[in-house]
């Protein structure tokens, strides 16, 4: 698996991300957000952060930056890309992923543990978790509030591509678990062809047990073996 | 217009009669305007701690894993593995109560520059925040502007806010404290400093364009505050993180070179105070040529040039071959950057604008004839001690506990530090919360730094040489109840008008108390900030100052990671306490929420017994004997104990204190140099601290899901929790 992470200016979570392909033994490189063409890499990731300050909407100067064509042709080859946080904003500012991300519905920034359900396994990104499963996750982020239509809701749900809710440790979908308010508890989506994933919360956060945990090591254990 | 210069604007510009008959006599002739600006800001208290250098020359500095103390932009020690930890803490005290959100956010910028212009990249946070009281309407407005103001500052640059502290008094009401500390960590060989060098090399500008904002924000720093302190917003500065985070990039990318000679951020006093200093301590001359900075307006005076306090710019000297390859990477980071002038041998400081000579001054005087004063000083009345058997308990243990655990000082920060990212970088091993200190592991090593900021003002109000010794005494404690080796501090004297003789005997007192502390418990000063002035004058003309609060900011390092522990308490442990209880209640919360009553003398700290004390807890912990620990600070012994039983959500049953103390009085007293443990096995626990001549005793034993007490109340841990966390989300947002 030959992994690549772009880094735009003002993004800066690019280091853990780092850190957990290296752990689960994808070392990436680094692509600065000027490049134009991604070589042979096999996964993209686009990681957390604030690019370019995020003083527009969330990601909506990334989503034009010089790479993102690179990224649109990389997806339209069928490759892996993982945009979280930041990353899964500017998938969406970009029309890669469906719906858009507000402010949290408390209005404040929330970092803080959450509990993510694992909606489908028979994905390049999910494959080694259970079904039904729940793992902990960290989540920083200002404007993680996913919205879309209720057509495009019913759409996601009705394709199968809601891969992760927000829920109890339990498993449960409550109101309460879904800190930020997301339509209908979604925590991460996927791509009809199920090669795009974004989400908000940051398991690259906790793939070592000094962080606190490794339940996100499986997410990059799973991407490293594809 | 200009204005014509003489005395009476030297006044406004914050010079005393003395100081400017002194820069008559160093300039030979009536400075220009630039000039009166220059020394006003080069001699303001801010910039010349001319109040505060004599008592600070008594704090010890010195240790054999110091690499620099005071005096650079930063402290910085060795911590192993070829590594140094570079730190500060300093104050954005004035400016957060004019404008809250800005002032927090940019005393982030401005500390995390001090750090990242020595060569290291910021891997922590931290903020020691003092708000006015809840009542007060004003304060709910400035604790959230500042909260905010802190988060959207350090969660965009990347860098994790990882610990702190919040207290809350009515002193701080149109004064609160914003303290920023700043960890960064370089390789100890590649430590880069401000001392120019090299005739005819270039200074280089970078980051971002110089505007009108911030104009004499130090001296505004330097004095108190009147009733029109609201009219004062335009002087302070606007932070932008996005250009804070690429200039670390770029800067580290460039340290990564052999392009800097040296380099220094424009902090307080901008333009000004980064080229006078450079120059001064390289004794050499520098030529400024203000055409050739970058202005984000047009218009600006060589005045507003000099003094503007426009956040996110920094000044280099470099190597006059290599220009070329740092241009480069700060193209790529698309900041500006600009040659503006170059040093000289004529040891003065030569301002043009326009072809114009605007200012032309001798740095050697400008610099070694600033004022230093030693001001009158008197001491602080010594309280009554407290004879905690005069003092009734009405309450009982239970109520007291229900009141305390809820109340502002004590009640869970959790509001606050879910708004700051503290997990980014990943490496953040204990947040918030988790333990005594916060510990962030070294990316790829199994070292770890261990970080805390602690003080208690209501102490060095009450006693300034035993509060200003326990605050020192308490982060050293806070380091090692996580099993770390605490290493060195950073001080930020936070206090009123150094020209009232109390305030500066609190001054005196406060350094006395740290320097005996930082002595005994090896336990040096490697950089600080001084914040006076710390004063309200209310519309009736009284003046009211803040409690006296020389924050304290510690480091401390843990060899193995693995070892470091925390505060939450798993079942089927035994609790110990460590450490003598005589039920100190002088000072103490219980004595304000419980009883009413500010008063008497705080609890004394004996430095011997702390040493002792913490060493024993520390080898115990690094053997591997102990599984949570928690040391023993406001609120006393119970609380330490229910704050253990919420972070593990597990009950704990409290056997009988000893007969010969009240029972309030051994709960809730704030005896010095305690500690709680939960261990496997209490009998050899206690059985070695005895052979190390020490206090211990079983308290209790964990399990279950309530909290016992020893009269024989019981509280769910669950339902000690919901009151734990009310307080600031039911303030703050009425939820």
């Amino acid at each position: 698996m030959k992994a690549g992470i772009v880094v735009f200016p003002g993004i800066n979570r690019e280091r853990d991300m780092a850190i957990a392909l290296t752990r689960s033994g994808a070392p990436p490189r680094m692509v600065w957000h000027r490049e134009t063409d991604l070589g042979d890499l096999d996964l993209v990731v686009i990681p957390g952060g604030f690019s370019h300050g995020d003083y527009l909407r969330c990601g909506a100067m990334a989503a034009h930056s010089p790479v993102m064509s690179a990224v649109r042709e990389h997806v339209a080859r069928g490759g892996y890309l993982l945009g979280v946080c930041n990353g899964f904003q500017i998938l969406t500012e970009a029309g890669i992923l469906p719906g858009a991300l507000l402010r949290n519905a408390s209005l404040r920034f929330l970092s803080m543990d959450c509990h993510l359900r694992v909606e489908r396994t028979d994905t390049v990104f999910t494959g080694q978790y259970q079904r039904g499963q729940t793992f902990r996750s960290v989540m920083a982020h200002g404007d993680g509030n996913y919205f879309a239509d209720d057509a495009t809701l019913d759409r996601l749900e009705g394709e199968g591509l809601v891969a992760l809710r927000y829920a109890t440790p339990t498993g449960e979908i409550t109101p309460e678990a879904n800190r930020n308010g997301s339509a209908r508890s979604i925590a991460g989506i996927l791509s009809p062809n199920l090669r795009v994933l974004g989400l908000m919360p940051h398991p690259e956060d906790l793939v070592d047990p000094l962080m606190g945990g490794t339940d996100g090591k499986p997410l990059f254990d799973a991407l490293a073996a594809a | 217009m200009q204005r014509e210069v003489n005395q009476e604007l030297a006044r406004e510009f914050g010079l005393s009669a003395d100081e400017y008959a002194r820069v008559l006599e160093i300039m030979g002739r009536t400075p220009s305007l630039t000039e009166l600006g220059v020394f006003s800001v080069m001699w303001s208290e801010h910039c010349s701690y001319k109040s505060s250098r004599v008592w600070l020359r008594q704090l010890p500095t010195k240790a054999p894993w110091v690499i620099h103390g005071p005096g650079e932009n930063a402290g910085v020690v060795d911590i192993g593995d070829g590594l140094a930890a570079v730190f500060k803490m300093e104050s954005h005290n004035h400016p957060s109560f004019i404008e809250p959100y800005q002032g927090a956010a940019t005393g982030v910028g401005g500390i995390l520059r001090d750090v990242f212009t020595m060569g290291a990249r910021p891997i922590a946070n931290l903020n020691a925040l003092r708000f006015g009281s809840p009542t007060n309407p004003m304060t709910k407005r400035i604790v959230d502007g500042v909260v905010r103001g802190i988060g959207g500052y350090g969660n965009c640059v990347g860098v994790p806010t990882v610990g702190g502290e919040i207290n809350f008094h009515p002193s701080y009401d149109g004064n609160p404290l914003v303290n920023a500390m700043t960890v960064g960590i370089a390789p100890k060989d590649r430590i880069f400093l401000s001392t120019a060098a090299g005739v005819g090399n270039p200074v280089v500008y970078v980051g971002s364009k110089t505007g009108r904002d911030g104009i004499h924000g130090a001296t505004m720093a330097s004095a108190e505050f009147a009733a029109d302190a609201e009219e004062k917003r335009p002087t302070v500065q606007v932070g932008d993180p996005f250009t804070e985070k690429l200039l670390i990039e770029a800067c580290l990318e460039l340290m990564a070179t052999d392009a800097i000679v040296a380099i220094q951020d424009m902090g307080a006093a901008g333009l000004t105070s980064s080229s006078v200093e450079m120059a001064g301590k390289g004794s050499v001359g520098i030529e400024l040529d203000l055409d050739q900075v970058p202005a984000r307006e047009t218009g600006m005076t060589a005045y507003e040039f000099m003094l503007s306090e426009s956040q996110e710019r920094m000044l280099m000297v470099l190597r006059p071959d290599r220009e070329d390859v740092a241009r480069a990477i700060f193209e790529k980071w698309e900041l500006d950057f600009a040659v503006i002038g170059h040093l000289t041998d004529t040891g003065r400081i030569t301002v043009r604008h326009h072809g114009q000579v605007e200012a032309d001054i001798p740095l050697g005087p400008l610099n070694d004839q600033a004022p230093l004063y030693t001001r009158p000083t008197t001491e602080t009345q010594k309280r009554e001690i407290i004879n905690p058997a005069k003092v009734e308990d009405r309450v009982g243990l239970t109520a007291a506990l229900w009141k305390l655990i809820a109340c502002p000082d004590i009640a869970s920060r959790a509001w606050v530090w879910d708004q700051y990212d503290s997990t980014v970088g990943g490496q953040t091993v204990k947040r918030p919360g988790a333990a005594d200190a916060a510990v962030v592991k070294l990316e790829g090593l199994k070292r770890a730094l261990a970080l805390t900021t602690d003080c208690t003002p209501r102490y060095c109000a009450a006693d300034p040489e035993a509060g200003g010794a326990q605050a020192v005494a308490e982060a050293w404690r806070n380091l090692t109840a996580v099993g770390a080796r605490p290493l060195a501090l950073t001080d930020n004297m936070n206090f009123g008008n150094p020209e009232r003789p109390e305030i500066m005997g609190q001054f005196a007192a406060a350094i006395r108390g740290m320097a005996a502390a930082c002595e005994a418990l090896d336990f040096p000063v490697v950089s600080g900030n001084v914040s006076l002035y710390n004063e309200t004058r209310e519309p009736s003309g009284a003046v009211r100052a803040i409690l006296p609060t020389p924050a304290i900011g510690g480091l401390g390092v843990v060899d193995d990671v693995a070892q470091a522990i925390g505060i939450a308490i798993a079942p089927w442990l035994d609790i110990v306490l460590v450490g003598a209880t005589k039920g100190w209640l002088g000072q103490s919360l219980w004595l304000r929420e419980i009883a009413g009553r500010e008063d008497g003398a705080p609890p004394p700290v004996d430095l011997g017994a702390e040493r002792a004390t913490g060493d024993f807890v520390r080898a115990q912990i690094l053997n591997g004997n102990v599984r949570a620990c928690h040391d023993v600070s406001d609120g006393g012994l119970l609380v330490a104990v229910a704050e253990m039983a919420i972070a593990g959500m597990t009950g704990v049953r409290l056997s009988t204190g000893p007969r010969e103390i009240p029972s309030h009085a051994y709960w809730f007293g704030e005896d010095q140099a305690r500690y709680v443990l939960a261990v496997p096995d209490a009998a050899s626990l206690i059985r070695a601290a005895e052979a190390a001549g020490l206090a211990a005793a079983r308290i209790g034993t964990s399990g279950g899901q309530d909290l016992t007490l020893p009269d024989g109340g019981t509280i769910s841990v669950r339902a000690l929790r919901v009151a734990h966390e009310r307080f600031f989300p039911s303030w703050m947002d009425g939820g």
